[in-house]
């Protein structure tokens, strides 16, 4: 098999012509195990979808998509990613889901000659020293949403807030990204083990504090377990808001408990832009529920894997790189472009929770707080 | 500072209750069988799905709440039958590769019949609200009744096992196995009622437990580690153990996570406490299984068996 695809290749390689034949090979790389399957599911689908709306070609050429589960382990992710590149021949990989995979995929897929396309994590250290001219994040820098939040509370003057995350890197990420954006006072902050479902000690912990807001960053099962405690702790005369808690993802379990809830977010299913309204429509058509922002990312990344492609093809390298740079692709988030670290500059908005028309819960644009927004880390970035 | 002390150790005794449920019949099958299940904490993933799927179909809290426990009395019937019942002369390290397989297996099968998305289960309206306790602190009315509900079956299985025939087998049975099979009994049918009652205690705490937070595939491997703790402190085959330790447990865990970082903030500045508290309140649990252990090797109130 190996040896046919090489010879393939050989042939293909003098006789360039032929080269509009051979597939575009894409790898997905997400989380499809654990408890945080859903977030990859649904950036599958969002890759799937948009396969299906550009009627099975990427850049007017024949795809082979490749989906893969990276376990939420990094040992498992560098190793698959290894394989996608070397043995699969991906041209892009699409992935991945957390933020601590990227650094341990991020040298087999740029290494082995593919180009690594985020649809959600986007760590600090990638936006600013470690930027790659082979990595692009679709989605939007880690610290950006936590900003969000912060900038909504000073503009509101919340004097106060008590901050709640998991104890680990991207927890602890979260904190500082919205800490730097705060003007007011912490009134407290508490982390807990990752994985915790019961909050009570800690939602006694608050109560007992009695701060203006709160912010929390509890992603998957832990969010939902969050949301549905405030409630029967009687906390729901104290804001809680949240970045990467209430979401499609989390609200079908949440339901009527987050209701109301504000979020930061680069994206809503309501949110006014070209193509949008078709593509939640035709997602929850063949899927079966709302999209999320991962969906939504992992749509807009290969849309734009299609546009460069279509403008440059894959064996130019430098060609094919400055036509993902120049972002020319209808994003569902409308306006969007790359800054010189391969990080988007787009609008932000303040999100709430709500049950649409049709009884589906779903967040819904309230706000823009930030337009044409680049992340803080743009400077430390030697590219140009 | 009282009003909060007060309302963590009602935290930590809904927590200890829930622990006493599902540690309740592992201690049973661990201490009389000499079987070890790692599967256990999947019994208790299987109440809640099946209460979220019953919830669905019915929109009935209570009735849903009732059909769990035949369901997972059957699930574990039909385990005991098909897997467990092959495992009970094997080594201890045989049990623990095949019951960590079933794991494996039956996390798989509940993602693909329900999806890896978390699930919820409404509240019964009665129970949702909160009562006030102190100032602006209020307290669920469903954890209040999951602490009764829990004293309860705590109370009703002290009965059935000090005061009934099918109770002193099974202490008979934690104490000396071969003496009882060897007395007449059919020790198979007891260790299957053993089992099928363990499940459906798991169950029965996954489906009560279900409004509290969310259903997903991964809330039996959570809870099984705890649950060992508690029967290793309680000592092996004990309830009453299970029991004591479950409350010790949930009330230790629940307090050293709240006030360790306060009481370490008067021996060192506040940020070192804040970031010692943080590591330290996770381990307090096992801290207090390592002392336990070292004092009464047999737990609290496991008896040294000679094997």
């Amino acid at each position: 098999m190996r040896l046919v695809a090489l010879s393939t290749a050989l042939t293909l390689s003098l006789a360039s012509t032929a080269l509009a034949d051979d597939p575009v090979r894409i790898g997905v790389l997400v989380t499809l195990s654990g408890p945080p399957a859903v977030l990859g599911e649904h950036a599958r689908d969002g890759v799937l979808l948009a396969e299906k709306a550009l009627g099975g070609k990427v850049g007017g050429r024949e795809v082979e998509i490749i989906v893969v589960d990276d376990e939420g382990k990094p040992d498992v992710a560098a190793q698959k990613a290894r394989e996608l590149v070397e043995s699969d021949g991906a041209d892009f990989v699409i992935g991945p889901t957390f933020s601590n995979i990227m650094t341990a995929i991020a040298a087999p897929v740029t290494q082995g000659g593919a180009i690594l396309v985020s649809p959600n994590a986007g760590p600090s250290n990638f936006a600013g020293k470690d930027c790659n001219p082979d990595i692009f994040v679709a989605s939007y820098q880690n610290d950006q949403m936590p900003q969000v939040l912060a900038e909504h509370m000073n503009r509101q003057g919340i004097a106060n807030v008590y901050l709640l995350a998991p104890n680990y890197q991207a927890g602890q990420d979260s904190l500082n990204g919205f800490k730097a954006a705060y003007k007011g006072e912490v009134a407290g902050e508490l982390f807990v083990p990752l994985g915790q479902l019961d909050f009570s000690a800690e939602l006694a912990q608050i109560a007992a504090t009695q701060p203006a807001a709160v912010y929390a960053f509890m992603p998957g099962g832990m969010g939902v377990n969050l949301v549905k405690q405030w409630g029967q702790a009687g906390l729901s005369s104290i804001p809680l808001m949240s970045a990467f808690t209430v979401d499609e993802t989390t609200l079908p379990a949440e339901q009527d408990a987050a209701l109301d809830m504000l979020t930061g977010s680069n994206w809503a299913p309501d949110l006014d832009t070209p193509g949008n309204a078709e593509f939640v429509a035709s997602f929850r058509q063949d899927y079966g529920r709302v999209p999320s922002i991962y969906a939504m990312a992992a749509y807009d990344a290969l849309m734009l894997i299609d546009s460069a492609v279509k403008a440059a093809g894959t064996e130019d390298r430098d060609a094919l790189r400055a036509a993902l740079k120049a972002a020319d692709f209808p994003s569902l988030r409308g306006e969007f472009a790359f800054s010189t670290n391969n990080f988007p500059v787009q609008d932000f908005y303040l999100t709430k929770a709500i049950k649409d028309d049709e009884g589906n819960y779903r967040t819904s644009v309230v706000e823009k707080v930030f337009t044409a927004a680049a992340d803080s880390y743009v400077g430390e970035c030697p590219m140009k | 500072m009282f009003n909060l002390f007060l309302l963590q150790l009602l935290n930590g005794a809904q927590f200890g209750v829930l622990l006493f449920l599902v540690a309740a019949g592992l201690t049973l099958v661990f201490g009389i069988m000499d079987f070890i299940n790692l599967a256990h904490g999947v019994l208790y993933m299987v109440g809640g799905y099946v209460m979220a799927m019953m919830m669905g179909t019915t929109g009935n809290f209570w009735l849903s709440l009732a059909l769990v426990l035949p369901v997972t009395l059957a699930v574990g019937l039909v385990l005991e039958l098909l897997v467990f019942r092959r495992l009970y002369d094997r080594s201890h390290l045989d049990q623990v590769l095949a019951t960590f397989g079933l794991v494996l297996v039956l996390s798989e099968l509940v993602r693909i019949l329900w999806g890896s998305a978390p699930l919820s289960v409404a509240m019964p309206e009665i129970l949702s609200g909160s009562v006030p306790l102190a100032g602006p602190m209020r307290y669920p009315v469903y954890r209040l009744a999951v602490i009764g509900v829990g004293l309860g079956v705590a109370l009703s299985l002290w009965f059935v096992i000090a005061r009934t025939r099918v109770g002193m087998l099974l202490r008979a049975g934690a104490a000396n196995r071969s003496m009882v099979s060897a007395l007449g009994t059919d020790i198979n049918r007891l260790f299957m009622l053993v089992f099928a009652a363990g499940a459906m205690l798991a169950g029965f705490a996954g489906a009560i437990v279900s409004p509290i937070l969310s259903v997903d595939p991964g809330m039996g491997d959570s809870i099984l580690i705890l649950t060992f703790v508690v029967i290793v402190i309680g000592g092996v085959g004990s309830v009453k153990g299970a029991f004591c330790a479950a409350l010790l447990v949930g009330i230790v865990d629940t307090l050293g996570r709240m006030f360790g970082p306060i009481l370490l903030k008067s021996l060192m500045d506040p940020a070192a406490a804040a970031q010692a508290g943080r590591t330290i309140a996770p381990m307090l649990v096992y801290i207090l299984m390592a002392a336990v252990l070292f004092w009464r090797p047999a737990g609290l109130f496991g008896r040294a068996v000679a094997r």
